[in-house]
Parts: structure tokens; C-alpha cells; sequence
């Protein structure tokens, strides 16, 4: 796949076999490191991105030439400071960032795999990072560190690779995808999948995309980011452009402005595909429904956690973390939990939250003189 | 360290032994469990209800969830823990009884604390004020006080005797936090130490 900014990338020329059994050929992963591995190679952190992010969760990113989405935490004398850690974000299996995803190039057709791709799930993203991680020569990370999709991706690192990290952070997270999710993100995937423009997927050689749906699909998606009184107190019922209404359909409120600015900006840096397949890995996740049950994916484990999260968060509330934190309590697992206090909704792990850093940042700490680094 | 420690805290640091696994519900700031990971290679867990004191003990490195005595003992399985320690706590649960009997379900033992609201002080102000007691351990209003099962020594062990419970250590304390013999303990301990576990 050509990309429009460069990032590292690795190819695995032998064959990617999926959850699903579905094998993918030269599977690539791209990828953004940050500082630098020390000696011992002790000092790695991996962090995964959520839904829509990326490889670039620090600095500036090439392609919006906007901060890198974790900018606030990850970088030089930051909370995860990459003076001291060798930070590594790849980005997921299925994206479109330059990891192989529905837009990648189908080696066997020469074509782009469209809805050919085989469906992904939190699994196999994991196990691409895994790839990444032994290509790295890292035999055991220090915390593998992730918010909402990403903290799923934290929670089957402790799952299923307990043996190849030490400290793992799930922030706003569930082992689980909830029935409320699901119907939000099956809204999403309808809203593209209603766009004529979609094409079953087969888009890629047009000059029409589908960027209405996707846009839509976002625009739902923004929302149960944020918190009713979130969006009360940032927008309220203030008026855009003028002191009266319209009386007509153009946009009359701030926050039909803001979530069209969401959706419009969204679109420019996001594949329509992508969306779909991500959403539905995510729809797929669900650690419990194992054999064994929750409490079996995470027996005998040794491990340091620390769960985060967030007060008004409605999208992955604090009881799904209870939920997870009960199951740890019967293994040996050293579980740390804290509920910050927030009214900015799901999106509060991408926030500027003091006492979420200044905890996450005494943890890591912690571990420091622990993992003795 | 150590001397940072309350009085209290010390003596129930001094019950534990090395490398036993141990709880500390109501952990607070994390200074009991951070000394005891220090000196007595204990291995620890925490649940504390406030967030600043769930904070400063994540902050020390330490395992502490947040959570409520009440509600979350019920999830931990049974003899989890060597000792659940519950320490100037008893006193502000909402079912005592219910706390006490999960520790000892949770723990092979539990090293309870609490003030003795029948030490001589106490009884005196009461008797000549007419007031609700208030003392350092106790320093709330009647209104807005957090401890709304306050016990005596006597009431405890009448407790353990009726639910069978078997008190394997005691100690009693002065106000200064020195130990007393057992002379008259209901009347002149201002503070008790209890070790308890199943029959």
C-alpha cells in the first residue's frame, strides 16, 4: 500500500492464520517507536490504539499534522516518558494506516481486498503485535498500556500472553462489548453501508467515496464518546450562526456544527472499510464467553494491573471494570483500580485528566523500582 | 517509616508474620501495607473507599482497589488472604457483623481494631456533659459522624461468643497507644486490637 507520510514497517512473509481460520499472505504491520530500547531490552512499552487511532500517539502526526493522539502522556519528561521507555504503537490488523487491512493490496488479485478481507478480531491484533514485539527482540515488555479498544487489547495481552509482559493498564475499558455498544456500532456500520457511494465495499478505484456514511457513522459514534452534561455545558442550546432559528434544515445549533466538523474531518484520514471491520472486532470481543469463563482467562496470573475509569463514561462504565476486577480477585493477579472522577465521558482517557495522569503516572513509578529499570 | 506510622498500626504490623499474604480493608494512605511490604515482605492487597487514599497507594506501587467494605467483601473467594486486617473501621460499616464474619471467611484470620466506646473518659464526659463523646479517635459531631456502630470491648467479645467466633490474640491500648495489662480493659483501654478467625 503506498501511504501519503512515511512509518516503519515490517512484512511477514509467512501466512497470518486468523481466529476465524482465514489466513492472510505477507501480513504488514506499521508501526512508530519512541526513545530508546536499553541494553537489557526491559524497558518497552506498547501502546494500542483505540478504534480510530494510530502508530502516531506522540509528537506530530504526518498525516493531520495534528499531535499525536496520547501526546499529553507519551513523550520527553511526560508520564510515559520516552527519556526512560522505548515506546512502541502499531498500528491495528485491519486499519488503514499501513498495517494490512481491507485497503491493503490482495496479493492473489492485485487488487484491493475490499469486503474480501477476512474478518479480524481483538485476537489477531494482538498477535500481529506480538509478531511485532519478537521482531523487536523483546522478550518481555514492561506494561503494555490501552484505552477502550486499545484497553481490550491490553486485557488479551493478560489473557492469552501473560508470560511476555509485566504491568498491563486497560483504561475505560471492557472484557467485553456490551448489547448497547454492539447497536451503536451496527448503526455506524448501516450509515456507510446506506451510502451508494460504498459499493459493497469495492470503492477504492472511484473517485466517489463513502464519505457521507462514514462521516454519520462517526457522528454517532462522537457522541457516546462524550457525557449529557459534557455536551450541556460545552454546547447547551447556543445557536451557530444567528440569534433566531432558520426554520430551515441548514445548521442551526453549535453542536450539530460540531458534530459535522467531526464527521467532515474524520473522513479525511479514515477508510470506510476499516470502519466496518474494526467495529465488528470489537462487537466479537468478549473474554468471558471462553472456556473457563473470565475468571479462567486470567487463572494463575501473575501480573500488575491497574484499571482506570471514568465517572460519566456510559460507553464502558465502571461496572464492566468491577466486573473484570472480581474475576482478578481470584487469581494471584496484583490489581490496582481507580475511578477518576470525570464529567467528559468515554473520551476523558484522551483528556487532559490531572489525577488519571498523576495516578497512571505513580504506577508506573512503581513498577519502575519493581521491574528495576 | 516506622516512625510515621500510628501506634496502633505498629502493633498490628507486629501481629503479622513474613511473607504472608495479607488485606487491608480501609487501607487509607497505604502506610500500613507499604511498611509491611517493606519489612515484612508480606504481600498485599488494599480496597479503600476514598479516591486521594486510593491514589497515594497506587502512587506507593502498591495492589488497591477502590471499593466498598460493605458491598465488595462478598466477591473475594474463600482463605484468599492469611490475615484481613481492619483497622479503626468496624465502627463505620453498615453491617458489621456481615464485615466481620467475610473476613474471617476471606482470611484464615482477621486483626480487627477499634476505639472502646466504654473507656472511663468517655463514660465520664457522657455521664457529666450529657453530650455525644468526642475524642481524637472519635472527633465527629453526632450528625455528620461516619461511625454509626460504635462497640465496646465487652459488646465485641459478646459478638464473637454468640457467633461463634474465636479470639485467638487481644491487646489493649492507653491513650498514648502503649499496651495494658488486662485489668479492667473494658474501662481503661481507649483503643483494642482483636484477632479473630473461625472455630
Amino acid at each position: 500500500m503506498k501511504l501519503k507520510f512515511e512509518t516503519q514497517k515490517i512484512t511477514y512473509k509467512d501466512s497470518f492464520t486468523l481466529y476465524s481460520g482465514r489466513e492472510i499472505q505477507s501480513c504488514e504491520v506499521a508501526f512508530e517507536t519512541y526513545g530508546q530500547l536499553n541494553k537489557e531490552k526491559s524497558n518497552g512499552i506498547l501502546i494500542c490504539h483505540a478504534l480510530t487511532g494510530d502508530q502516531f500517539c506522540s509528537g506530530i502526526n504526518p498525516l493531520t499534522k495534528k499531535k499525536g493522539w496520547w501526546d499529553i502522556l507519551i513523550g520527553p519528561g511526560k508520564i510515559i516518558d520516552t527519556n526512560i521507555f522505548f515506546v512502541i504503537c502499531s498500528n491495528v490488523l485491519g486499519g488503514c494506516m499501513g498495517s494490512t487491512g481491507p485497503s491493503t493490496v490482495d496479493p492473489k488479485t492485485g487488487k484491493q481486498y475490499g469486503l474480501n478481507f477476512p474478518v479480524i478480531t481483538i485476537s489477531d491484533m494482538v498477535k500481529l503485535q506480538v509478531k511485532l514485539i519478537n521482531s523487536l527482540g523483546i522478550k518481555k515488555l514492561f506494561a503494555v498500556i490501552g484505552g477502550s479498544m486499545g484497553g481490550m487489547q491490553t486485557l488479551e495481552w493478560a489473557s492469552r500472553f501473560e508470560k511476555k509482559v509485566n504491568a498491563v493498564i486497560p483504561i475505560a475499558s471492557s472484557y467485553r462489548h456490551s448489547a448497547q455498544n454492539i447497536a451503536f456500532h451496527e448503526i455506524g456500520r448501516q450509515a456507510i453501508m446506506a451510502d451508494t457511494n460504498w459499493k459493497s465495499g469495492n470503492y477504492y478505484g472511484s473517485k466517489q467515496k463513502p464519505k457521507r456514511g462514514l462521516a454519520v457513522a462517526r457522528m454517532i459514534a462522537h457522541i457516546t464518546y462524550l457525557s449529557e452534561s459534557a455536551l450541556q455545558r460545552k454546547f447547551g442550546r447556543n445557536l451557530q450562526n444567528s440569534k433566531n432559528f432558520s426554520f430551515n434544515f441548514i445548521t442551526d445549533f453549535q453542536i450539530e456544527s460540531y458534530l459535522k466538523y467531526q464527521g467532515s474531518s474524520f473522513v479525511e484520514r479514515f477508510d470506510s472499510n476499516s470502519y466496518l471491520y474494526i467495529t465488528k472486532a470489537m462487537d466479537y470481543f468478549d473474554l468471558s464467553f471462553r472456556k473457563g469463563g473470565l475468571t479462567n482467562a486470567f487463572k494463575n496470573n501473575d501480573l500488575s494491573f491497574c484499571f482506570f475509569s471514568f465517572t460519566s463514561d456510559w460507553l464502558f462504565p465502571t461496572s464492566e471494570t468491577k466486573t473484570i476486577i472480581k474475576s482478578l480477585n481470584t487469581s494471584n493477579a496484583k490489581v490496582s483500580f481507580v475511578e477518576v472522577k470525570s464529567d467528559k465521558g468515554h473520551d476523558a482517557f484522551l483528556l487532559d485528566e490531572p489525577e488519571f495522569h498523576e495516578i497512571l503516572g505513580g504506577f508506573i513509578e512503581g513498577q519502575i523500582i519493581k521491574q528495576g529499570i | 517509616m516506622k516512625k510515621n506510622l500510628r501506634k496502633d498500626l505498629i502493633l498490628i504490623s507486629e501481629l503479622i508474620n513474613s511473607n504472608e499474604k495479607v488485606l487491608d480493608i480501609g487501607c487509607g494512605n497505604g502506610n500500613l501495607l507499604s511498611h509491611l511490604m517493606k519489612i515484612k515482605k508480606v504481600e498485599c492487597r488494599g480496597i479503600e473507599l476514598s479516591q486521594t487514599g486510593v491514589n497515594e497507594c497506587v502512587k506507593k506501587g502498591l495492589s488497591v482497589i477502590q471499593g466498598d467494605a460493605n458491598f465488595d467483601l462478598k466477591d473475594y473467594p474463600d482463605r484468599s488472604f492469611t490475615t484481613a486486617i481492619l483497622s479503626q473501621t468496624i465502627q463505620a460499616m453498615i453491617y458489621p457483623d456481615n464485615v466481620i464474619e467475610n473476613l474471617i471467611r476471606i482470611a484464615e484470620r482477621a486483626i480487627i481494631s477499634f476505639p472502646n466506646f466504654a473507656y472511663w473518659k468517655i463514660r465520664r464526659d457522657f455521664f457529666f456533659s450529657g453530650l455525644m463523646p468526642k475524642n481524637i479517635a472519635l472527633p465527629y459531631e453526632w450528625y455528620d459522624t461516619p461511625n454509626i456502630h460504635l462497640c465496646s470491648i465487652k459488646d465485641f467479645t459478646n459478638f464473637c461468643e454468640k457467633k461463634g467466633i474465636k479470639i485467638n490474640e487481644f491487646l489493649y491500648l492507653n491513650e498514648e497507644g502503649e499496651k495494658l495489662n488486662d485489668f479492667m480493659n473494658n474501662i481503661r483501654a481507649y483503643q483494642a486490637i482483636f484477632c479473630v478467625s473461625k472455630k
